[in-house]
C-alpha cells in the first residue's frame, strides 16, 4: 500500500505542529493555508506559554497546572486530555527552546518564567511579549526544513471549502479554492487535519486576525461534524478598541505587575498624576485580594463591565478603564513587554511607560469548536481537528498562556493519530465522492457569482458582528439571545440577495469573503442557540437570570449538529470526564 | 456642519497584464482610522469619490497589529505596513500603491514568495534531531537572548527589499531580511552547525556583496531590526569564509 497522504488545513501553531510530526514519521503532507503560514494568527499571541517547569523553586507541578486549568475552565473540560497536555507541557517548552525560540532568560542562562492569570505560580515561559510570533516562526522554520526535503507541499493562498466524503461518510480529501486564479479543485487524502483557528469574525471586531472566520469549521459542521460548546466565547479584559479591530493588550502586562483601576469619582477631571492613591479604585485588587489583577479573564472582564456599566466609573464616561504600568521602571518594561507597549504606542499614540493605558474587554478566544474524541478525530471518520478550532482543552474559560501549549500539544497528537488512522483505511470505492463534491462547490460558486440583488456582504457581516457582540459576549439574556438568533435568520435570508460588486475571476477577495460569510452566519446560530439553552452561568458564559453554575443539569458538553431546518441546529449533551478532580465551586475572591 | 472626510488615491490594477489606473475615494473621517480600516470601508461601499461604482480593493492583510507582515504597501511613497498607517498622521490625499519590486497580483496585492525561497536557500532553521523529548535546550545567557531577539522579530514584510536600490532582477540580491536571518541562525548554539553553508550561499552572485550600503533598509524596517549591523557582520564572515575556502583549495 502507498504511504498515506495527509492534508493539513491551517498553518498556525497547531497545523504546523501536526505537519512536523507527520513529516518526522516519514509521511508526506499537503499543507493548505489562506495566508503564507508565517502570517497565521498564532503570530498575535503575546504573553507566553504555560508549563510547570518549576524553575523558580515554588513547588509547581504538572498536577497543579492541571488543577488550575480545570478549575479555570469551570470543570467543563474533559479531564483526560487536559491532564495529558499539562504533563507534556514541560517537554514542549524544552523542544521549542531547542528549536531556537529566543525565550527570555535568567542570569544563569535558564528559561525565565512569569505569572499569568488564574494561578499563583510563575509558570509562563515567554519571548518578550511576542511569544506567539516566536513560536510560530520556530515551527515555520522546521516545516521549511521538511519542505526542502520534499516531505511537505504547501498550498499557500488556497482556501478550504469542504471535505470530500465517500458514500459511507468517510473523508477522502478536500475541495479548495485558489484565491488568486479562483480555480476550484479537489485534493485526495486518507486523512484531513483541520487547524483553522478561532471564530472572531462572527463578532465583527475582535482581537482575532482577518482569516479567523470559522468558515472551515462551519463547512464541515454543515457536512455532519458536531460543534461542541460553541456558546463559550472568551472576552479578553484588556483590549485597545479600534476602527478595524480590537487590539489585544496582553495579560502579561498584569503578570509583570500592571494594575487595573479607575478614579473613584465619576467624571474625575484632574490629570492622572494628581489623583492620589486613595482616590484610585483598584477594583480587581479590592474584590479579589488573593489573585488581584491576575484573576482569570472572564472574572476580570465582568468586573470591568460592572465598574463601567453598573457603577458608572468608566473613564470620562466612556467604556474604558486604566491598565497602569507606569510604576514599573522603563528598562524592565522594555525587556519584558516591549512588543505590546509598541503596539499601544503605534496605534494610540501615548507611551504606556508614562501614561496608563486605556483598555476595554473584547472578543478574544473560542473555547468551543469542532467536537473531537481523545485522538483529536471529529465524528466524521478521517477528519481530525487541532488547535483553537476544536473544543477540548479549555472548558468554559481558557487560562492565559494555555492556548499556545494546547495548539502545539493538539497538533502533535493529531498528526501521528491521523497517520495511524490512514494506515488502516480501506481504499475508496469509485472516486471517493470527489466528482460529486466538486460539482456541489462549483454550483455554489456559480450561483454566488451570478446572483442579482442589493445586499453587500461586508455590510451584512457588520450587522452580524454588532448583534453578536451586543447579545452573545459578556452578559447574556435569553431575550437578547433570541433577538440575535432572529437577526441571524434574517441575515441568512438577506444573504440570498447578496450582490458581488466584483464578479471577476482573478484574486476576487469579495467572492471569497461572501463564501466565508455564509458559513459564519450558520455557525453563529450554534453560539447563540447554545447560549440560550444553557440556563446557568459557567466560566465565560454568564447569565444574570441564572447566576449560578448548575452541575446537575449542565456539567455537560454541548454538541450541536446541523439540520438545514429553519429552526437551526439540533442540540444534545454529553457527560464530562471528571474522573481526576471532583468539581468544586469556583471562587477567585478566596483561596480555591 | 459638514462631515470631516479623508481623501485617498489608490492605484488599481485588475490583473498583472491589465493597465494601472488611479481611483479617488472620499471617506468619512473616524477617530483612530488607518489605511486598512479605510479599505474595509471601501469594501462595504465600493464607490469612488465621483460617485462611480467600483470593486472592493484586493490587498493582503491579516493581524492588523503589525506582527504578521501581510499588509506592506507604499503609502505616500513610503513602503510600510498599512495597519499601522494612521490616517491622522498622513498627508492627504493619501496615495496608496503596491510594493514596487515584487510581481503584482492585483491592486495592492503582490507576490513576496521570493523571501521564503531565500530563507530556504540559506537553511534558516535550527536542525533539531527530532521533536521527541530530548531534555532542555542549550544555555543561553540573557545578553545573547537580547542580541538575537530583535533579529527574530522580522515579520517578512519585505519593506527592506522594496526600498533597496540593489534589490532588482539585475543583481538578484537576496536583500537585508535574509541576511539578518543568517546572522540569527549562525548565532544559535545549534543553528551554527550550518554556518559555513549559509555563508557560502551568500558568497556568490546575488549574495551579500551586492549590498550598496544605501541604508534604506534599516530606515524603513517597521520593526527597527539592526539590518545594517547584520549586513556588516555577515559581510565580514563571508569574506573570512571565502578566504578559508580558498586556502583549503
Amino acid at each position: 500500500m502507498a504511504a498515506p497522504r495527509i492534508i493539513v488545513v491551517g498553518g498556525g501553531l497547531a497545523g504546523l505542529a501536526a505537519v512536523i510530526k507527520i513529516a518526522e514519521a516519514g509521511g508526506t503532507v499537503d499543507l493548505f493555508s489562506i495566508v503564507p503560514v508565517k502570517r497565521s494568527h498564532s503570530v498575535c499571541a503575546q504573553g507566553g506559554i504555560n508549563a510547570a517547569k518549576n524553575l523558580k523553586g515554588e513547588g509547581d507541578t504538572t498536577d497543579k497546572h492541571f488543577d488550575d486549568t480545570i478549575y479555570g475552565g469551570d470543570f467543563l473540560a474533559n479531564q483526560t486530555p487536559v491532564k495529558a497536555m499539562c504533563e507534556d507541557a514541560p517537554a514542549i517548552i524544552d523542544l521549542l527552546d531547542r528549536m531556537g525560540v529566543p525565550f527570555n532568560r535568567t542570569p544563569e542562562g535558564l528559561l525565565d518564567f512569569r505569572r499569568f492569570g488564574g494561578t499563583f505560580y510563575n509558570r509562563t515561559a515567554f519571548a518578550g511579549a511576542t511569544t506567539g510570533q516566536q513560536l510560530l516562526y520556530a515551527l515555520d522554520e522546521q516545516v521549511r526544513r521538511h519542505e526542502s526535503d520534499g516531505k511537505v507541499k504547501k498550498y499557500e493562498g488556497w482556501e478550504f471549502l469542504s471535505a470530500v466524503l465517500d458514500s459511507k461518510g468517510t473523508a477522502r480529501g478536500i475541495t479548495a479554492l485558489d484565491l488568486r486564479t479562483m480555480e476550484l479543485r479537489s485534493f485526495p487524502a486518507d486523512a484531513v487535519i483541520l487547524a483553522t483557528g478561532g471564530v472572531g469574525a462572527l463578532f465583527g471586531k475582535s482581537t482575532n486576525s482577518v482569516v479567523c472566520t470559522g468558515s472551515a469549521q462551519s463547512a464541515i459542521f454543515q457536512q455532519g461534524a458536531f460543534y461542541a460548546n460553541g456558546e463559550f466565547i472568551q472576552v479578553h479584559p484588556t483590549c485597545i478598541p479600534g476602527e478595524d479591530k480590537l487590539r489585544l493588550m496582553s495579560e502579561s502586562a498584569r503578570g509583570e505587575g500592571g494594575r487595573v483601576w479607575v478614579p473613584r469619582i465619576a467624571g474625575e477631571k484632574r490629570p492622572i498624576k494628581q489623583i492620589p492613591e486613595s482616590e484610585r479604585f483598584y477594583f480587581l485588587e479590592d474584590w479579589f485580594p488573593k489573585y488581584g489583577n491576575l484573576v482569570p479573564r472572564d472574572v476580570a472582564t465582568r468586573a470591568i463591565h460592572k465598574v463601567v456599566y453598573e457603577l458608572g466609573l468608566g473613564l470620562d464616561g466612556q467604556p474604558m478603564v486604566y491598565l497602569d504600568l507606569t510604576h514599573i521602571d522603563r528598562a524592565t518594561l522594555n525587556r519584558k513587554l516591549e512588543g505590546i507597549l509598541e503596539i499601544y504606542e503605534k496605534f494610540v499614540g501615548d507611551d504606556p511607560r508614562d501614561v496608563p493605558m486605556k483598555i476595554f474587554p473584547g472578543m478574544h478566544y473560542t473555547m468551543g469548536g469542532l467536537w473531537v474524541d481523545f485522538n483529536q478525530m471529529t465524528n466524521i471518520p478521517g477528519i481530525f481537528a487541532a488547535g483553537e478550532c476544536e473544543y477540548q482543552y479549555h472548558g468554559a474559560n481558557r487560562l492565559g498562556a494555555n492556548s499556545l501549549v494546547s495548539c502545539i500539544f493538539g497538533g502533535f497528537r493529531s498528526g501521528p493519530n491521523a497517520l495511524e488512522y490512514a494506515k488502516d483505511l480501506p481504499a475508496a470505492e469509485s472516486d471517493g465522492g470527489h466528482a460529486a463534491e466538486l460539482t456541489r462547490q462549483a454550483e455554489i460558486n456559480s450561483r454566488l457569482l451570478k446572483n442579482e440583488g442589493t445586499e453587500n456582504p461586508f455590510k451584512l457581516w457588520r450587522e452580524l458582528g454588532v448583534t453578536m457582540t451586543e447579545h452573545a459576549t459578556v452578559i447574556r439574556y435569553n431575550k437578547g439571545l433570541k433577538q440575535a438568533d432572529e437577526k441571524i435568520v434574517q441575515l441568512i435570508d438577506r444573504y440570498k440577495k447578496v450582490n458581488l460588486s466584483d464578479r471577476s475571476q482573478w484574486a476576487n477577495s469579495s467572492f471569497a469573503f461572501a463564501r466565508q460569510l455564509y458559513n459564519m452566519l450558520q455557525l453563529s446560530r450554534t453560539v447563540v442557540q447554545g447560549a440560550i439553552l444553557r440556563d446557568e452561568s459557567r466560566g465565560a458564559h454568564y447569565k444574570p437570570e441564572f447566576p449560578d453554575r448548575n452541575d446537575e443539569k449542565f456539567l455537560k458538553t454541548t454538541k450541536a449538529s446541523f439540520t438545514g431546518l429553519p429552526e437551526g441546529p439540533r442540540f444534545e449533551y454529553e457527560e464530562v470526564d471528571t474522573q481526576y478532580i471532583k468539581p468544586r465551586p469556583r471562587r477567585y475572591d478566596a483561596t480555591k | 456642519m459638514a462631515t470631516r472626510t479623508v481623501a485617498f488615491e489608490i492605484k488599481r490594477q485588475a490583473s498583472p497584464d491589465a493597465p494601472a489606473v488611479w481611483e479617488n475615494f472620499e471617506l468619512e473621517w473616524r477617530p483612530g482610522m488607518n489605511v486598512v480600516s479605510a479599505m474595509m470601508e471601501i469594501a462595504a461601499n465600493p464607490v469612488t469619490a465621483d460617485g462611480r461604482p467600483t470593486t472592493p480593493i484586493t490587498y493582503d492583510s491579516n493581524c492588523l497589529e503589525e506582527i504578521c507582515g501581510s499588509c506592506a504597501m507604499r503609502i505616500n511613497g513610503k513602503a510600510r505596513m498599512a495597519c499601522s498607517a494612521l490616517v491622522d498622521n498622513l498627508r492627504q490625499p493619501i496615495r496608496v500603491e503596491p510594493l514596487s519590486k515584487f510581481p503584482l497580483v492585483r491592486d495592492l496585492q503582490v507576490d513576496r514568495n521570493v523571501l521564503f525561497e531565500n530563507l530556504m536557500a540559506v537553511k534558516a532553521w535550527v536542525p533539531v534531531d527530532g521533536t521527541y523529548d530530548l531534555g532542555s535546550g542549550p544555555r543561553v545567557f540573557p545578553q545573547q537572548q537580547e542580541a538575537n531577539y530583535p533579529l527574530s522579530n522580522c515579520i517578512s514584510c519585505c519593506c527592506c527589499m522594496d526600498v533597496c536600490p540593489q534589490f532588482n532582477e539585475l543583481t538578484g540580491f537576496v536583500g537585508a531580511a535574509t541576511i539578518a536571518q543568517v546572522k540569527l541562525f549562525n548565532n544559535h548554539p545549534t543553528g551554527k552547525v550550518f554556518k559555513e553553508d549559509r555563508l557560502r550561499a551568500l558568497a556568490g552572485d546575488g549574495g551579500i556583496q551586492e549590498c550598496g550600503f544605501a541604508q534604506n533598509c534599516v530606515d524603513t524596517c517597521p520593526k527597527q531590526i539592526p539590518l545594517t549591523d547584520a549586513i556588516s557582520d555577515i559581510s565580514r564572515d563571508v569574506l573570512i569564509q571565502k578566504a578559508k575556502d580558498f586556502l583549503r583549495g
